[in-house]
This record gives structure tokens, C-alpha cells and sequence, in this order.
């Protein structure tokens, strides 16, 4: 029996108290991006690492509206198509400020964005080595995410549609089969599209999503992001409440002694 | 006679004409980067914060300076 208070989401060293981790693309500025993540209640934020503008010395950064001090930052690779590009951007990510727990991405294809899962498997053993934790994101076949466990990942990441998309959860037997075989924990990224799709992943076994064009591309992205935050807590709720047995034909709830 | 006092370097993909003989930590400076997070790559070797005072510029050097961005 897990207790509500104590269910934690631990991967690696770090212990987060939201089943939700949140991207920060894609918003229309900073001052979003901040009310956004504050509504989510996410402890957890994905960043990239891009060239500094050294043309506008004004210009905001990320960091002057999110504090990395206040909520962990997750440097990812988006962008990265081969293991060299992706090994050379953690590795900045590490030298910026020590972080070790990472988001592996290494992308086979600009049109689906689905992952390059051989390219992904050679780098988490190359990160691990190097004392990285990396969190994968990874295609939805059991046997590959087995590998990347197998290699050390600290988190499987399987993604339920292309990111982006917004089509939620596609192919809900295999990610049954990952969540059921994976020690680590499983969190979905990428193609969730609206609250609903996060509280199911959640009621399936997930344990944690990662969220980011569903909130940020929305028409009222502060009140998606609370509409996730309160999707991702009922979804782990009824999932550690374990569901009814289906039956396929009527039950009565009003008993029948006593009837006049 | 110029490459005495200047150098020309590669800073994040562009040209960039510097004073000769200034180190990683004066180039930050110019550009208000000493106090920023951000991580930086010489010749395609990354260099940790505190020995960025010794790092001098030569010409031709190939710099890149990173941060984090927003992302997924």
C-alpha cells in the first residue's frame, strides 16, 4: 500500500513530488513560460542549449525567469540527429552548472521526429559511463527500451505519438508491456495532447509525464497547465486505487433486500 | 602589422574582430557574460569557468558560448 503522502517520484538521486515534468519551448514569453510552470506544480523543467545571441547583450534569458536554483532544470538534446552532436551537448549542459541528470534525445528523422534508437542506445552507455543519469526518450517498442535499461538509463521515456502532434496515447500495449517489464521509472514524453490523455498514461501505470506543446500551444496555457497538474495527480490516484472489475453485464449498486 | 594588436576569432559561427592577447574571462566580460550560466567550448574543447582567466585568444580560435533555452 502506498502511502499518498510519501508517493514520490525518485529517478536517479532526485526525488520529485509532481508526477508531471514540464517543457519550456514553445511559449510567446518568458513572463508565460514562468506562470505556466507555476501552475503545473512541476519540480522538473526540460531546457535546451543553444548558442548565446552575443549580438543583443540586453536580450532576457531563460534563467532570469526560472530559477535553476528553484526547480531543476532537465538539459535535453533537442535538435541532435547523431551521438557525437548529443554526447557534445550534455556535456556543455554538465560544464553550465554540474548537471548530471539529463534528457537523452537523439532524432532519426526531421518529419516524425522519432528517435534514432541505435544512436540513443550507443550514447546512454557513453553518459553512463561518464556518471551521467540519462533519462531516454525512445520509441515504444519494448525489446529497444529494454536495451536502454539494460545500458543504464535512468528514466525510459517512451514517446505515445510524434512530438508535437498531439495525439495522444497511440499504442497503449505496448507501453503496458514497458511499464510491467521497466525497474526504472517510465514517463511518457512527447504526443499527449490534452489533460485527458496524461490522467490515462497516469491510470495505466506510468510514472510520470513530460509535457510541453499540449500546455504551451493551448489557447489558456496557465489554465492547461492546471488542468494537467490535477489530470496527472487523478490519473496516479486511480491507478494506486486499482480499478473495478469489469463485468459485462449489469451489477445493481441498490441492493435488493428490503424492496417494496 | 594589424594581427599585433588584433585577432580574428570565431565566436558562436561568426567572425569577430578582438584585441590580440585577451584571455576567455576579458572576452566574457565585453559581452556581459561573466556572471551569466552559460558553458564554453575552445577549439571544440569545453573549458571550465575558472580557468577561463588563463585561456588567451589567439587568432583563428574557434569559441562557442552556450546557455539554456527554453525547450522540450
Amino acid at each position: 500500500m502506498v502511502k499518498l503522502k510519501t508517493d514520490i517520484l525518485k529517478i536517479a538521486n532526485k526525488k520529485l513530488k509532481s508526477r508531471l515534468i514540464v517543457g519550456t519551448g514553445k511559449y510567446k514569453s518568458f513572463a508565460e513560460t514562468a506562470k505556466a510552470i507555476k501552475a503545473s506544480g512541476a519540480d522538473m523543467v526540460t531546457v535546451a542549449v543553444r548558442r548565446v545571441n552575443i549580438l543583443d547583450k540586453k536580450k532576457p534569458i531563460l534563467t532570469d525567469y526560472l530559477n535553476p536554483k528553484k526547480i531543476i532544470y532537465l538539459p535535453n538534446t533537442a535538435g541532435c540527429y547523431n551521438s557525437e552532436e548529443a554526447l557534445r551537448t550534455l556535456r556543455l549542459a554538465r560544464e553550465m552548472g554540474g548537471w548530471k541528470l539529463v534528457k537523452l534525445e537523439v532524432l532519426g528523422d526531421k518529419k516524425t521526429l522519432f528517435p534514432n534508437m541505435i544512436e540513443t542506445i550507443k550514447s546512454t552507455k557513453v553518459l553512463t559511463k561518464e556518471g551521467f543519469k540519462v533519462m531516454v526518450y525512445c520509441s515504444d517498442d519494448p525489446i529497444l527500451s529494454k536495451k536502454l535499461e539494460d545500458n543504464g538509463a535512468a528514466a525510459i521515456m517512451p514517446l505515445a505519438s510524434p512530438i508535437g502532434s498531439g495525439l495522444g496515447l497511440q499504442n497503449k500495449i505496448n507501453l503496458s508491456i514497458i511499464i510491467k517489464q521497466t525497474k526504472v521509472p517510465v514517463i511518457v514524453d512527447a504526443g499527449i495532447g490534452t489533460a485527458s490523455d496524461a490522467c490515462i498514461a497516469m491510470e495505466m501505470g506510468c510514472d510520470g509525464v513530460l509535457i510541453n506543446s499540449a500546455i504551451a500551444q493551448s489557447n489558456k496555457p496557465i489554465l492547461m497547465a492546471k488542468a494537467f497538474k490535477e489530470a496527472v495527480k487523478s490519473g496516479r490516484n486511480s491507478f494506486l486505487a486499482g480499478r473495478m472489475k469489469k463485468n459485462f453485464f449489469a451489477k445493481a449498486s441498490s441492493t435488493f433486500k428490503g424492496l417494496i | 602589422m594589424i594581427n599585433l594588436i588584433m585577432a580574428k576569432i570565431q565566436l558562436n559561427g561568426k567572425k569577430v574582430l578582438i584585441k590580440a592577447n585577451i584571455s576567455i574571462l576579458d572576452l566574457l566580460k565585453k559581452y556581459k557574460l561573466n556572471n551569466k550560466r552559460i558553458a564554453i567550448e575552445h577549439n571544440g574543447k569545453i573549458i571550465p569557468r575558472i580557468i577561463c582567466k588563463k585561456k588567451i585568444l589567439k587568432n583563428n580560435d574557434k569559441l562557442e558560448i552556450v546557455q539554456f533555452i527554453g525547450g522540450g
